[in-house]
Parts: structure tokens; C-alpha cells; sequence
């Protein structure tokens, strides 16, 4: 027993997280005692934050993520990398401690999915609710609480973690890299997340109900909330500092770990899409971490940094939080979208058999929205009584940033005109994507027109938007993602005839759910209410309906995935015949990914030049560059 | 395919123009919004088609056929001038609707001398309207009681958290935020009732906080505004839903029936005799059963003294007694003892 209380792992980690909660009674006793406050020892708030701030780094240290670290840092010898932990023989291996790309991927993956079948279940609540107008469910605090959890859970804990777990997946194996840069620090990413998300959930069990200011929760009603707020404002840091160091190793490796031959111009986009919005999350997230910094100094310490009631001395700014949260949260936005781009630009090129139409502009659209990302925050705000000049240029570079995604919107077109287009699973997501995601910019262009986002803001017709923009985009983008790279990371197929089943079912729900609600929206139902007036009841009845039906056809995808990974046929090494390196190795992939290093000597996307490869399993010295169009020498395509 | 795509434009356009988006339209910024939206209808759909058209025909048209499982498209990579022509076409576009939309908000947001000035205020979860009577009395209602025609300068703020003071049928919206005072302005031009919606987030009765709108005549606005600020107290009341033409008489049952509607209180609460199922707040049939007409008055104007088990302090309106008149107060004081027996 006491060995496996000293080895890192689950043993250890509890005992260590039990540690946590007593240092933060200890702590909180110590203070509080020293201050010479009343209910010294029993001050459950005090203990609860410090314990949320606490515990999750003594579960940390105890799950083993710190041990080299420490070992290191104390001058002890440290245990010898022998690599012995890479690779996954058995289910158990994905909840422990792994420093292997391909393995973190997966956790990443999985844990995300968990999330969006949790939130998505928190999404068909609100709906039912919603059926009707006047209250029948749930109450308005529990309301509250699950539109909140709903959109942190589907923001923090899906969208942005499953892209870093499907680049985690696929970049190294798409550059030729064996690991990540830094594998320790890339399973510390990792195992932050599932304690961000069970923060989030568990905030239901706290006193006085979860936290229910929405995602954006908006200072001073944040700071005023009960308890339950703690667990976003803590969560998000855990995933935000998940977040960061996953952006910070993928430039790091994207930078230097490329192989020989690859250059900036022979990257895939996908690698592009990743290494902008790692840019991005770098600069970004840094500012949402301060806001929620800000709103626990507030809540806990009485800072009164938004604290504005003039009337009792207190001086704060309100729309101080506002504009540093947007000014992550916009950025956010194309954190959660850029990847989508990425994977789009690989299937619509393979699946259409041609050559990406416009490679360069492609990759500088991705670079322009970057810069454009940080110009327009505050397009968030034009209602919120900031400077009314701070709108135009707002409005301006917000509908500027549409020319880039056009941009790339164009060029997918353009890549299919003429192709020999396969209409399978991922390409049927992919396709669907270029349509939801085409509404989704367009009402994002009509919203940067400030005279109607007047009139529509903090309506349905943002909740029809956004769910445009992150289901119709990336949702679907991740889906396309998740079947087109099935192959490789399971070593199996998935079932085509299901597959094709779940597209359709969720295209169509999808609409059916979401296109009603820009109606209600501009006829005035604000969002985020759980009792509305009796003119909208028809349609959110056929909105409740349509929304039961979409959440019935993700059980199809489920059932899919869960029975082609254990039942479904093997997979070849390159089923879809793409050129991009992952392609090139077995499925799954060896343990350190490529036995020889591969030289590139092509671009990623020569679909229709004769004999033209991407890259090759030879040394650079034997290596010959094959310009477009010329006769490799090569074994690698099939 | 360009002939298919300009007559799926036409009917999307023709539709989208058909439909009636908006909810009524009772100001003078409502008409150039309304107009904006359907420009950008015109422009996206359009724009939408092409995509969708291009989509289909090449699934249509390109689609792998049996018998061309390993065969690749053509190697184009590329067309300098088309994408040049797709990155200036739509920055053109955007840029001309960007000037046309920086119009339509100078028009909307247009200053105008005498504008009235109302003092808007927000509290979870209620709002109040402050107008300037006679001889520079102030005048606070429950509800918003404005002359047609007349351009309004709303001074907007709050008392706790964001609130946002959205008037659908002027569609116009301002947050309202504590420490500052944001400024929104409407010229009503309908004459009628309309409802306030608070549109951000501001707690448990977020949905319920509304009020409601009287767009009224000048004459009518000004017999209102003159009884509101006439000395005497008992005068007052006659907020409700009359057009502010009659003071409220009769019984103070009625009356204060009347403001049990007209302050929301059905919004919280249960009230089986004016049909009120709301479950923010506890319910009054079975509260108020033991309840003195002292203890009833105490818990309308100062809600935390005592809070029932199972609800949260700070969640009802603390200014009750600012925002009804002494006569509606009576009232309301002797209809829930009167009907919760």
C-alpha cells in the first residue's frame, strides 16, 4: 500500500489531493486567526477557493505529471527516459501519466467528447424548458446555471481542447517530427482539462447552485454571485494555462521540429492553421486569465476592481472587464475556428483529388485574420454605453476580417471545381461546413453593422449566430476531422453507411434547430431567459422539437465510433491516398512515428501531378527535390 | 448554372423582402434599421447562392464516378487574377456597407434640442423612470409614459449589475451600467403600449424584468406629468394602464389590484386571485396567509427584512416605495391582505 502511495498515479494523486484540501483548511485557519476574525477554522467560502486554487496542483504532483521536474530541479538523479511508457497496449494506459503525442491526442480527444455529450445534455434541459413559455422544469436559478455550464463546458472543455488534441494527434506525424517538443509539459496540458471540466460540472453541488452569469459572466453580478462562480473563474484558469502551454509547444514545435526539407511553403495548412492560432492563444488568453483573476480578487478580497456603485464609495470600472474579456474572447473565436479551417483545406484537397487552389493566399488569409483577430473586441460592446466613436473603427475592421475568410471560403470552391470529388463521410462534412459556416460569416457581417446589432444584441439572433459559427463551423469541421484521421488513429474503419446517416440527420436537424431562432431572434426574444412571451411559444416548440431530434443523431455518431474502434475492419496505412507524411506510416503509426527521418521534397497537396510526393523516407543527401510535375523516384504512394 | 443561381437570388431575395422580420415599429429609428436589414438581405443572399450553387454543381458535376477511383483532378493551383478579383470584390462591398450602415446610426442617433429627458433606472429586477414635472419636481413611475413625436433622451443606470433598457418596437437598446450614465434616444411616433425588455443578464429575475411602454399624446403626457407632480400625496397614483388620462378611483382593492399587474409582481409570484404563477419569489397565497397589513406594507417596500426560508436575499426590487405612488402602495397593501385570506 504505502508503495503504491509513494509511485505516481491514482493512489497517490488522491492522497495528494486530500493533502490539498487540508493545506487550504490550514491556510484559511491560519490567516483568518491571525486577522482575528470570527469562525476561524469553519470558513467554508474561504476553504472552498483556496481549496479550488490548491487541490488541483496537489492532484497534479500526485498523478506524477511534476516528478522529472522535481527530481530535476533537487539535484536528484532523475529516472532515465527509456520511452518505456509511450504507446498504449490497454485502456488503462490512457489514465496515466503519458509523454507520447499520439496517446495525449486521444485523451484529448475522448476526455473533449465527454464534454460535448455532457453539455449537450445540459442543451436538450434548457430545451425542454424552453418548449414553452412559463416555467416547468427547472427553476430560474437552474436555468441560469445551464446555459452557463452549457457554453463554458462546449467553449473551454470541447471546441478549443479537441483542435489541440487532433493537432496534438496529427501534427508531429504531419511534419515528421517523432514527439511533441516538450512531452512532459504537453501531459500536464493534458491532465488540466479534466479538472477544469469536473470544476464546471461540479459547481452544480455547490451551495447556493452552480454559477449562472453565462460564459461571459460579466462583472459586477459575478462578483456577487454565490459560490458556484468560484468554479468557473478557477476552472478557466485551469484551461486557459492548459491552453497556453499547449499553444506554446505546438510553435515550439512547428518551429523547430520540422523535417528536413519542409519549409514554411511545403507545411500542410493544417500545420499553418495550428501554428496561427497558437499565435493567437499565446497573445489571448493571458488577458481572459486576468479578467477572472480580477473577479476573484473582487469576490474574495473585496479589490473592487468592478465594483462601480458610486453611491457607496466604490469606483470601479464595469466595462473594464469587458473590454479585457473580449479582448481574449473575440481572438477565442478564431481560436475555435482556424483549426476547422485547417482540416477542411485537407479533406476538400484530398477528397477532391486536386492541388489546393491558391496555397499562399491560403496560408496569409490565416496570418491576416490573426492580425485582424486582436483589431475588433469591441464589436462586442456596442451597446454597452463605452465611447460611441470606438464603434466605427470596430465596425470597420469587423467587417474587414470577412475579406480573409472569404478568402478561403473561395478558394475551397474553387479546389473542388473540376476534382474528382469523393462524397464521403468527411467530404459530406466538409460540404456541409462550406454552408453552415457561410450563413454563420454572413450574419457575422450583418452584426458588425452597428445600427441593427443595436437592435439584435443579446437576442436569439446571437444565439442563432454563434451556433452557426461554432456547431455549423467547427462542430462540423471537428467531425470531418474525426472520421477523415478515424483510420489512423484507431487502425480501423468506421462505418461509412452510418457515418453518411449521422451527417445527414445532424445537417438537417442542425438547420431546423438553429435558422428559427435568428427569426425569434429579431422579433425580440432576448436570450438567456427561461420564460418568454406567448408569441414566440410556436416556434421555440418546433425549435425544442428539432433540437431533441439533433441530439438523437449524435448518438448515431457515438455508436459509430464506439463499435468501429473495437469491431470495425482494419485500415491500410493510407486509405483516402493523401500525400501528407501521417499518411505515409502505418495505422495506428509506430511507437516513435517514422523508423527512418522522411525528407520532404514536394508540396503537401500535388494531387493530379504525375508521380509527384510529398515526401520521402531517405536521407537528405540522397534525397532529389521533385518540382511539380516530375517523376519521383520514391516507394511511398501506394 | 449563372441562370439557375439568379433566379434561386431573385426568390431568396423576394422572400426575405416578403417576410415580416420585425416586431411593430413605434419610433423614428425603427424605419432606417429596418430598411438596413433588408439591404443586407439583398446583398447576402446572393452571395449565399454562389456559394451554394458552385457546391452543388460540382458535386453534380464532378462527382467520382465508378471506374475513377484512382484518377486526380487537374493540377491547377492557382489563378493570380481571380483571386485578386475575390478579395477586392467583397472588401468594396463591405467598405460601401460600412458607409451606408455609419449613415443609418448618425440618422438614428441624431441630436435634437428640447429632446425630453427621462432618467431611466435599473435594479434587479425593476425599472424606474424619472421625469422632470412642474417647478422642477421630480417625478419617478414604474412605468414609462411618453408623448408621440416628441425626440426622448434616455439617461440610463443602474443600481447593482448590467442591466439593458431595450425597447423592441423602437429598436433601440443601452446597457445600463453602475457608476456611469449611458444615453440611448427615440422618437416614438406610434401611439400605444409596447414593453421594456431588460436584455443582459442581471440574475434570477432576468426574464422578468420587464415594464411596459405608453406611447402617449402630448396633451395626455402633460395632464400625466402634471397630476405625477402635484404635492399632495393621496392625488397620485393613476399609473395605470389608462393612457394617463383618469386618476385610478374606487375602492383601493382595485387600485391595488391594478398595480399588482402593473409593478410585475406576477413575474415571482404565485397569486391565485390575479391569476399569477411566477416562482422566482415565494408564493403569496400561502405567505401572506398569517400576514398583518404592517407586515405585508414592510415586505413590499423593505423585501430583506426578513426573507422566507428557501429564497435568496437581495432578488426583489428594493425600491417599491420610490416607484409607487402612497396611493398604490394602499392599495396593494389592502388587495393581497384582502385576497391571501
Amino acid at each position: 500500500m504505502t508503495a503504491k502511495l509513494r509511485a505516481p498515479g491514482w493512489y497517490r494523486a488522491a492522497a495528494f489531493t486530500v493533502l490539498g484540501v487540508a493545506f487550504a483548511f490550514a491556510l484559511v485557519g491560519i490567516v483568518r486567526s491571525a486577522m482575528h476574525y470570527d469562525d476561524t477554522w469553519f470558513h467554508g467560502e474561504g476553504i472552498t477557493m483556496v481549496a479550488l486554487l490548491g487541490a488541483p496542483l496537489f492532484f497534479l504532483v500526485g498523478l506524477g505529471c511534476f516528478d522529472y521536474w522535481f527530481y530535476w530541479a533537487s539535484g536528484r538523479p532523475t529516472r532515465a527516459e527509456d520511452h518505456s511508457s509511450h504507446g498504449a497496449t490497454s485502456w488503462k494506459d490512457y489514465f496515466r501519466v503519458n509523454t507520447d503525442h499520439k496517446v495525449i491526442g486521444i485523451q484529448y480527444v475522448c476526455t473533449s467528447f465527454f464534454f460535448l455529450f455532457v453539455g449537450g445534455l445540459m442543451a436538450m434541459l434548457m430545451r425542454a424548458e424552453l418548449a414553452q413559455p412559463g416555467m416547468q422544469f427547472v427553476s430560474s436559478q437552474e436555468f441560469n446555471g445551464l446555459f452557463s455550464v452549457h457554453a463554458a463546458l462546449l467553449i473551454f472543455l470541447f471546441v478549443i481542447p479537441v483542435f489541440a488534441g487532433l493537432a496534438n494527434y496529427v501534427i508531429p506525424l504531419m511534419i515528421g517530427a517523432p514527439d511533441m517538443a516538450f512531452p512532459r509539459l504537453n501531459a500536464l496540458s493534458f491532465w488540466m482539462l479534466p479538472l477544469a471540466g469536473t470544476m464546471m460540472v461540479g459547481s452544480f453541488l455547490a451551495p447556493g447552485g452552480s454559477f449562472a452569469t453565462g460564459w461571459t459572466a460579466y462583472a459586477p453580478l459575478s462578483t456577487e454571485m454565490p459560490i458556484g462562480q468560484m468554479f468557473f473563474t478557477i476552472g478557466v484558469q485551469f484551461a486557459g494555462a492548459s491552453s497556453i502551454a499547449t499553444a506554446l509547444n505546438f510553435l515550439v514545435t512547428i518551429i523547430t521540429m520540422r523535417a528536413p526539407g519542409m519549409s514554411f511553403f511545403r507545411m500542410p495548412l493544417l500545420v499553418w492553421a495550428n501554428f496561427s492560432t497558437s499565435l493567437l492563444v499565446v497573445i489571448a488568453t493571458p488577458f481572459v486569465a486576468a479578467s477572472q483573476f480580477f473577479v476573484l480578487l473582487d469576490r474574495a478580497l473585496g479589490f473592487n476592481f468592478f465594483d462601480a456603485f458610486v453611491g457607496a464609495g466604490k469606483d470601479g470600472s464595469v466595462l473594464m472587464y469587458q473590454h479585457v474579456f473580449w479582448f481574449y474572447s473575440h481572438p477565442a473565436v478564431y481560436i475555435m475556428m482556424l483549426p476547422g479551417f485547417g482540416i477542411i483545406s485537407e479533406i476538400i484537397s484530398v477528397k477532391a483529388r486536386k492541388p489546393i487552389f491558391g496555397y499562399r493566399m491560403m496560408a496569409f488569409s490565416l496570418i491576416a485574420i490573426v492580425v485582424l483577430g486582436f483589431t475588433v473586441w469591441a464589436h462586442h460592446m456596442f451597446v454597452s454605453g463605452m465611447q460611441s466613436w470606438i464603434r466605427i473603427p470596430m465596425m470597420i475592421t469587423t467587417a474587414i476580417i470577412a475579406v480573409p475568410t472569404g478568402i478561403k471560403i473561395f478558394s475551397w470552391l474553387a479546389t473542388l471545381w473540376r476534382g474528382v470529388i469523393r462524397l464521403d463521410t468527411p467530404m459530406l462534412f466538409a460540404l456541409g461546413f462550406l454552408t453552415t459556416f457561410t450563413l454563420g460569416g454572413i450574419s457575422g457581417v450583418m452584426l458588425a453593422m452597428i445600427p441593427f446589432d443595436i437592435h439584435v444584441s443579446d437576442t436569439y439572433f446571437i444565439v442563432a449566430h454563434i451556433h452557426y459559427v461554432l456547431f455549423g463551423g467547427s462542430l462540423f469541421t471537428i467531425f470531418a476531422g474525426v472520421y477523415y484521421w478515424f483510420p489512423k488513429m484507431t487502425g480501423r474503419m468506421y462505418d461509412e453507411r452510418l457515418g453518411k446517416l449521422h451527417f445527414w440527420a445532424t445537417f438537417v436537424f442542425f438547420n431546423l434547430t438553429f435558422a428559427p431562432m435568428h427569426v425569434i431572434g429579431v422579433q425580440g426574444m432576448p436570450r438567456r431567459v427561461a420564460d418568454y412571451a406567448e408569441q414566440f411559444s410556436a416556434m421555440n416548440m418546433a425549435i425544442t422539437v428539432a433540437s431533441f431530434l439533433l441530439g438523437l443523431s449524435m448518438l448515431v455518431f457515438l455508436y459509430n465510433m464506439v463499435v468501429s474502434w473495437r469491431l470495425g475492419p482494419r485500415a491500410s496505412s493510407n486509405p483516402w491516398r493523401a500525400l501528407t507524411l501521417e499518411w505515409q506510416v502505418s495505422s495506428p503509426p509506430p511507437i516513435f512515428n517514422f523508423d527512418a527521418v522522411p525528407t520532404v521534397v514536394g508540396g503537401p497537396y500535388e494531387y493530379g501531378v504525375p508521380g509527384a510526393v510529398h515526401g520521402i523516407f531517405q536521407s537528405p543527401a540522397e534525397a532529389k527535390p521533385t518540382p511539380a510535375g516530375s517523376v519521383a523516384t520514391s516507394p511511398t504512394t501506394e | 448554372m449563372i441562370a439557375i443561381g439568379a433566379i434561386a437570388s431573385a426568390i431568396g431575395i423576394a422572400l426575405a423582402l416578403w417576410i415580416d422580420w420585425f416586431p411593430a415599429d413605434a419610433a423614428k429609428q425603427a424605419a432606417p434599421i429596418d430598411t438596413l436589414y433588408d439591404v443586407l438581405m439583398i446583398v447576402s443572399i446572393p452571395i449565399f447562392v454562389l456559394v451554394m450553387t458552385v457546391i452543388l454543381y460540382c458535386v453534380w458535376a464532378f462527382r467520382m464516378r465508378p471506374g475513377q477511383e484512382h484518377e486526380d483532378g487537374p493540377p491547377i493551383h492557382g489563378n493570380t487574377r481571380l483571386e485578386v478579383i475575390w478579395t477586392a470584390v467583397p472588401a468594396i462591398l463591405l467598405v460601401s456597407l460600412c458607409s451606408y450602415a455609419y449613415a443609418v446610426l448618425t440618422d438614428i442617433e441624431e441630436k435634437h434640442r428640447g429632446a425630453l429627458v427621462v432618467n431611466v433606472r435599473a435594479v434587479q429586477f425593476a425599472w424606474s423612470f424619472g421625469y422632470e414635472g412642474e417647478d422642477g419636481r421630480s417625478v419617478t413611475s414604474s412605468q414609462l409614459y411618453l408623448p408621440q413625436d416628441r425626440p426622448v433622451l434616455f439617461r440610463v443606470t443602474s443600481d447593482d449589475v448590467l442591466h439593458d433598457f431595450w425597447v423592441p418596437a423602437f429598436r433601440v437598446k443601452i446597457d445600463a451600467v453602475p457608476g456611469i450614465n449611458t444615453e440611448v434616444r427615440a422618437t416614438p411616433t406610434e401611439l400605444g403600449t409596447y414593453s421594456v425588455v431588460c436584455a443582459e443578464l442581471c440574475g434570477l429575475g432576468h426574464a422578468v424584468m420587464r415594464a411596459t411602454v405608453h406611447v402617449v399624446t402630448p396633451a395626455a403626457f402633460d395632464r400625466w406629468l402634471a397630476r405625477r407632480s402635484a404635492p399632495a400625496p393621496v392625488a397620485g397614483g393613476g399609473a395605470g394602464g389608462d393612457d394617463g388620462g383618469q386618476p385610478g378611483e374606487g375602492d383601493l382593492a382595485a387600485i391595488g389590484k391594478q398595480t399588482f399587474a402593473d409593478a410585475g409582481c406576477a413575474g415571482c409570484h404565485v397569486l391565485a386571485d390575479a391569476g399569477a404563477a411566477g416562482t422566482t419569489g415565494p408564493d403569496l397565497d400561502r405567505s401572506l396567509a398569517s400576514a398583518s397589513e404592517d407586515e405585508i406594507r414592510t415586505a413590499i417596500v423593505d423585501p430583506d427584512a426578513e426573507v422566507e426560508d428557501g429564497y435568496q436575499p437581495g432578488l426583489m426590487p428594493q425600491n417599491f416605495e420610490e416607484t409607487l405612488s402612497e396611493q398604490q402602495l394602499d392599495g396593494l397593501v389592502t388587495y393581497l391582505a384582502t385576497v391571501s385570506k
